[in-house]
């Protein structure tokens, strides 16, 4: 592939792009950068053994996780009908799954205790079975389940979309069954996008606020009384430490984020080299 | 031996309807249609993965239009990119003998034999994205021959090749038959590939096949507009190479020698452009190593240009202009020259 050197004739289209282009630039990074320089090294280890900060930290990563797994297991079957069939009304479901990214996300935690909350269906039914909802981790897995999801079907379904089907017809005609031929063709040339979706599943519901302060506002973990980190950083900003309180934890989600991003970024990079 | 009955498959647009066909074991069996014509959707529908709408299909003596791929006995192979590309050649190879249960102390004598008959050993270890288009073509064949299907089908599997690979590879198409015995279904819009290969042709054309018979039969009487324009923009005869030194070659075409530039021996196919052959009322001094007289025995008008049937015997369509036609007052029966070059004349 060549590229157009761009230093090398600056017209003025080019030059007028390079300055609009810095300035989104620096609007993306500098304040992640600064909250994360803002605080040394010392604070962030001292905030990082403070029992409310790894424990909310560790229940969001752990939900989260939860959240992707229960997202693999349900919603990379239905990826992979959408890449291979065609049928009435598959544009409006496509549609349909990625609603939830465009949602207020309080009006999702609303939405979803109109469903889960002890006083309705799903709630009476979970209940019954010995599973709170309201305020228990299983709440905060399916507010994050919501509002993610959406990213893993996506990846997972280009990425079926990207498997030749007639790997698979071959696969077919040489005796493999519609399961074999799943498991040892397709999952496996998938895999790449299912797993950055995976991530990216996993980081947006990592980093959720309105609808698991609705579910969730105050779940019990580890017999403390913590919350998810994003909420966390909420309640020390509106504590009277005010910004100076919220700052360190707010580093290391930054932080967090950015370790998950370049993990992320590798895998597609070598799934492209590949 | 593959029986179709009426077969009917909806192909969307167009329908695939009337198909009628009874292949012999051990034929090699064309499909020759256009682009477009429904031939991968008839190979699929053949293979079960393709839904069929009405009629039957048999595979020796037994009925398998309902049943699934896995279950019928069909190898099938594709024009290209058709490995599995996170498996290695030795494990595409072996994908189907594993699918099938075959005892593992039997999987890799059956691979390396398969493997040695396409020539492909020294590609075992090998990674599909490595391989070149022949090499990959030769393993999809190994993969789909290792499970012994009832027959084998094989989608335009010369198409995505360059010119010389593809040439190679069609020799060792009828080579692997040979050796083999099994049956092919072979689907091409290639009409050359068709004739050197080609026990006999079913031309598909508009979703019917229009016509069943040797290569040469379809070429004589052409009941098709696409194989009547193919047999005007071609002159294709059989013969018999014999060797001229220098790398030339004489081939006997019934009676008469033509010379040519090929490796090959033994029995060919030689295909001439009309519009490589010069006309002229006396003999040519020039170059050209072919000239031949003959009689001219139709003129068919198409505009523009005119295409002159010449018997020397056989016969030979020329392309001429109007003009040409005028200067040299051509009319049935005169006697012609015609004057082509050995570099003209198309060896396969």
């Amino acid at each position: 592939m060549t590229r157009t050197r761009l230093w090398r004739k600056p017209d003025a289209l080019s030059l007028v792009f390079i300055v609009l282009g810095t300035l989104i630039l620096l609007f993306i990074l500098v304040p992640p950068l600064k909250t994360i320089f803002s605080s040394s090294a010392g604070t962030l280890w001292n905030t990082l053994l403070d029992e409310k900060v790894y424990s909310s930290i560790l229940l969001t990563i752990y939900a989260a996780l939860i959240a992707t797994l229960i997202g693999l297991l349900l919603g990379v079957p239905l990826a992979y009908i959408l890449a291979r069939h065609e049928f009435w009304g598959k544009r409006f479901l496509e549609g349909l799954i990625d609603v939830p990214i465009v949602m207020p996300h309080s009006a999702v935690g609303i939405a979803l205790l109109f469903v889960f909350g002890s006083n309705f269906l799903m709630g009476k039914f979970l209940n019954n079975i010995g599973i709170g909802f309201v305020d228990e981790v299983s709440a905060v897995v399916i507010a994050m389940m919501f509002v993610s999801v959406p990213f893993l079907i996506d990846s997972a379904r280009e990425g079926f979309q990207a498997v030749d089907v007639r790997l698979e017809k071959v696969a077919r005609t040489l005796g493999a069954s519609p399961w074999r031929s799943f498991f040892r063709i397709s999952l496996p040339l998938a895999w790449r996008s299912i797993l950055s979706g995976s991530v990216l599943m996993w980081a947006r519901g990592f980093s959720e606020f309105g609808a698991v302060y609705i579910v969730a506002g105050h779940v019990p973990f580890f017999g403390y009384r913590p919350v998810t980190a994003p909420i966390l950083v909420t309640e020390l900003f509106e504590s009277p430490g005010g910004l100076g309180a919220a700052q360190p934890l707010t580093a290391l989600l930054i932080l967090i984020c950015l370790v998950v991003f370049i993990a992320l970024r590798t895998v597609a990079y070598k799934g492209k080299k590949a | 031996m593959i029986a179709i009955k009426d077969l009917k498959v909806d192909l969307g647009d167009f329908l695939l309807r009337d198909i009628n066909l009874d292949i012999e074991q051990g034929e090699y069996f064309i499909v020759l249609g256009p682009t477009g014509a429904g031939k991968t959707v008839l190979l699929e529908a053949i293979a079960g993965l393709y839904p069929v709408v009405e009629g039957e299909i048999w595979t020796d003596g037994r009925e398998v239009t309902g049943l699934n791929p896995e279950k019928r006995g069909v190898g099938i192979v594709y024009q290209d990119q058709i490995l599995f590309p996170h498996l290695s050649v030795k494990e595409n190879i072996s994908f189907g003998l594993k699918a099938m249960k075959c005892p593992t102390r039997d999987i890799k004598p059956r691979v390396d034999s398969m493997a040695e008959v396409l020539g492909i050993t020294h590609l075992l270890g090998r990674s599909p994205p490595t391989l070149s288009g022949g090499e990959s073509q030769k393993v999809a064949l190994a993969r789909a021959l290792v499970t012994e299907p009832a027959v084998l089908l094989l989608d335009e599997p010369l198409s995505a090749l360059d010119p010389e690979t593809k040439e190679r590879m069609q020799r060792e198409l009828a080579e692997i038959h040979r050796r083999l015995k099994v049956t092919i279904i072979h689907v091409t819009h290639d009409f050359e590939e068709a004739v050197a290969l080609g026990h006999r042709v079913a031309v598909l054309n508009d979703g019917r096949i229009v016509q069943v018979g040797t290569p040469e039969d379809i070429l004589r009487q052409p009941n098709s507009e696409f194989i009547a324009r193919f047999a005007l923009s071609r002159n294709i005869f059989a013969g018999e190479v014999s060797d001229a030194g220098n790398g030339d070659a004489f081939i006997d075409i019934g009676g008469i020698k033509l010379m040519g530039i090929t490796e090959l021996r033994g029995r060919v196919h030689l295909s001439l452009r009309p519009e490589d052959i010069l006309i002229s009322r006396e003999p040519l001094q020039s170059t050209a190593r072919n000239s031949l007289e003959g009689t001219v025995t139709n003129i068919a008008d198409r505009g523009a240009v005119m295409y002159v049937t010449v018997s020397v015997p056989p016969d030979f369509i020329c392309l001429i202009t109007r003009q040409a036609l005028k200067e040299l007052d051509l009319r049935k029966g005169v006697k012609v020259w015609t004057t082509f070059k050995a570099s003209a004349v198309h060896i396969f």
